[in-house]
């Protein structure tokens, strides 16, 4: 078993929160972890990515190969489209819907929904919406998490247990409002 | 051994701390900020018997650090690559007096310049210094590194440089850690002869520093970060320094076809590449960073050195960081066939937080400059407020290194530019800001200073400034006169007197400082206890 994934967005989405989860998830199952992230200067709103890679054998490179990703998850439309050279053809491709436009010529959103589309295996999800619905926008990167789920190889309850692990110094409410925004997104996933 | 999850930082601050470190200084620096920030939450450092603090630069942490070492202590400094420029002088000179109580430099290197404004490599400095350098490949031998490197430089009475890069030290894994060692006793170095470099004391050091050369190679040859693995196909061989030794396995599921010599520690081992050499063809050399070992290896016979593959040669990038596509394609390992890049994607430079005061300040100095023509100029510097060179404000000519805002501002006025505004962090100002302003204020300059007091070092986290509270009386105790420093809140409800201070300062023939004192939002968020629900590990 080996998962290589990009994680996208832009500073201040919370990228690092999911990358924490499914990273905390991976090690309680005893696999081994590399957990790439970007720290600094473009976390003031600009691109943010993190490399996240774990398999039940040995990994050398903190970095994904091009075309060599599993799974490419993005908290922003025009940010999924950044990495599709790592993504492999068998690849899935999960995004949030809702875009980020902080710069002045950000694309059609039409446009990059549609190109999103035409990949082989995508999932295109609302994932603020859900969040709301969960109780908090602030959880969006966890109900984006949740439509990710089923391509990640790891048990949904290993998932749920890092959540609360990964979240134990912030209050139940703050907890349960994330559990619930993971459990909408969990129920987004194609059949 | 117990297991835990560490960035390469916190592997190599973990690893100093269960070696028996007692001071850690260091300037915040992506990516170095981290293992200072380690080792100040860590237990040891609530505990208070071990120190971790932020000093006002990277030459004052040097030097403390020495100091510690000197004392009998194991000490460390870290810093980004370009902080090493501005620690280059004790770097070089601690060589010559040596280290007494083990002495690391941790510089992190960032290739490809993700918060950076070059790629230098700092192995580089180790022929300046003629010192050795470890450079971990993984999270876990960057926690080996301290506890090995600190008995290298007691032995060998020499500082040791570790050389981290931005992949391994954003990048987490997991790392065994072991139990930790005793601090080392009060000892104080009473070797005179050592310690002061008069003239007759340096020549006889730089002799006994020549003399070591030979000691730290032996150590390169015996060290646990450099070995020769066989491999059947001799038609290559390869030499992998650091994580470049991590995309070769990775690329070569896991065991390379080719014998390795894989380099973690310096001096070059030779005599380990001179048996690479003699039973290979060719060899390919994979490092991030400068071509350091190809250049070494091939000296300056560029056309007469056939067998030497590397950056130098065109084999892979010469700049920006190695990718495992990249060793891939160097091995000519076929290319594993992704979706073909999107044309969608703009760029999305980041940006100052909506509400920033430097987007006030930016704003203003705008604003009180246009009643100027077109010909003054803004000399910025490095933090945040660099951000200000992107649109909507488009208000800094400059940005070099850290405190050249003022200096080169002081020289352009000198030259005859005006208005010549120099725009500077509050934490830059106390970095090396404060020489360049005695500058000034000796020669009257006509330069004006705008400093931005967001009260803490924003870019690299929100670390403690070293000039907190009291840039209105250094500004002073430099010599400026009081009626020459004025104070303005960047607000935008004040948007038209600030315009006016900046205007009366900008016109004043001299000297004058303006402060524009608003805390950062970051931090502000922090202290008011508005933390989110993504989370805090931002």
């Amino acid at each position: 078993m080996k998962r290589d994934i990009i994680l996208a967005g832009v500073g201040g989405q919370g990228l690092l929160s999911i990358a924490a989860v499914i990273g905390h998830a991976a090690l309680s199952l005893g696999l081994d972890l590399r957990q790439c992230e970007v720290h600094g200067m473009a976390q003031r709103g600009g691109v943010v990515q993190s490399h996240i890679r774990y398999a039940d054998g040995p990994l050398y490179s903190d970095l994904v190969r091009e075309g060599s990703a599993d799974l490419v998850l993005s908290l922003e439309p025009m940010e999924a489209l950044r990495y599709l050279s790592f993504l492999r053809p068998d690849g899935a491709l999960v995004t949030n819907s809702v875009p980020v436009r902080n710069i002045p010529d950000y694309p059609d959103l039409e446009l990059l929904h549609a190109e999103i589309r035409r990949l082989p295996r995508h999932v295109l999800v609302d994932a603020a919406a859900l969040a709301e619905q969960a109780g908090s926008l602030q959880s969006t990167n966890l109900a984006l998490l949740g439509a990710a789920a089923p391509f990640l190889g790891l048990p949904e309850a290993a998932l749920e247990a890092s959540l609360d692990a990964v979240f134990a110094g912030k209050s139940d409410r703050i907890r349960e409002t994330n559990q619930r925004a993971f459990r909408l997104g969990v129920a987004t996933a194609p059949a | 051994m117990p297991t835990r999850l560490f960035l390469g930082d916190e592997a190599l601050a973990q690893g100093a701390i269960d070696a028996g470190l007692s001071c850690a200084y260091a300037y915040p620096g992506t990516p170095s900020t981290e293992i200072t920030e380690f080792v100040q939450r860590s237990p040891e450092a609530q505990a208070g018997s071990v120190r971790g603090r932020w000093t006002a630069n990277e030459k004052t942490a040097l030097e403390a650090a020495l100091g510690a070492s000197y004392a009998g202590k194991r000490a460390m400094a870290s810093m980004k690559h370009v902080g090493l420029n501005v620690a280059a002088d004790p770097f070089v000179n601690a060589a010559l007096a040596g280290a007494h109580g083990g002495l690391l430099v941790n510089v992190a290197d960032d290739p490809s310049m993700h918060s950076s404004q070059n790629e230098q490599d700092s192995r580089v400095y180790t022929d300046l210094a003629l010192v050795p350098c470890i450079e971990p490949a993984t999270q876990q031998e960057a926690y080996d590194a301290p506890e090995y490197g600190f008995s290298l430089s007691e032995r060998m009475q020499i500082p040791v440089l570790v050389r981290l890069v931005t992949r391994l030290a954003h990048s987490r894994a997991p790392v065994s850690v072991r139990e930790r060692r005793a601090e080392n006793d009060l000892s104080p170095s009473s070797d005179r002869e050592r310690f002061i470099l008069l003239p007759s004391n340096a020549r006889r050091s730089y002799i006994r520093l020549l003399e070591k050369q030979k000691d730290f190679a032996k150590a390169s040859e015996a060290s646990p970060f450099n070995w020769l693995a066989d491999g059947a196909d001799r038609s290559l061989g390869i030499i992998a320094c650091g994580i470049a030794h991590n995309y070769l396995l990775e690329v070569s599921g896991g065991r390379s076809p080719h014998p390795v010599v894989k380099i973690g520690q310096y001096p070059l081992p030779l005599e380990m590449i001179e048996r690479l050499v003699a039973q290979c063809r060719e060899i390919l050399v994979l490092e991030e960073g400068y071509p350091y070992v190809e250049s070494h290896l091939r000296g300056l016979l560029t056309r007469t050195s056939p067998i030497l593959r590397g950056r130098l040669s065109g084999a892979l990038p010469r700049t920006g960081e190695l990718s495992p596509q990249a060793v891939a394609s160097a091995l000519g390992l076929p290319k594993s066939s992704g979706f073909p890049e999107s044309s969608a994607p703009r760029g999305r430079p980041p940006a100052l937080c909506p509400g920033c005061p430097h987007a006030d300040t930016c704003r203003a100095l705008v604003d009180a400059l246009s009643a100027f023509g077109d010909r003054g100029r803004v000399f910025s510097d490095i933090g945040c407020y660099t951000l200000g060179a992107f649109p909507p404000y488009g208000a800094i000519d400059t940005c070099v290194e850290m405190g050249a805002s003022i200096t080169m501002a002081k020289g352009a006025a000198d030259a005859g530019l005006r208005p010549a505004v120099a725009l500077i962090g509050d934490s830059t100002f106390a970095h090396s800001g404060m020489t360049g302003l005695l500058d000034c204020v000796n020669e009257e300059s006509d330069v004006t200073i705008v400093i931005v007091d967001n009260s803490t070092v924003a870019m690299t986290g929100g670390q403690k400034s070293a000039a907190e509270g009291r840039l209105v009386s250094i500004c002073q105790g430099l010599g400026l006169p009081a009626e020459r420093v004025r104070v303005i809140e960047p607000l935008p409800a004040r948007h038209a007197e600030n315009v006016a201070v900046l205007r009366d300062e900008i016109a004043h023939r001299g000297t004058s400082v303006i402060i524009a004192r608003r805390e950062c939002l970051q931090t502000l968020k922090r202290t008011a206890g508005h933390t989110s629900g993504k989370g805090g590990v931002e």
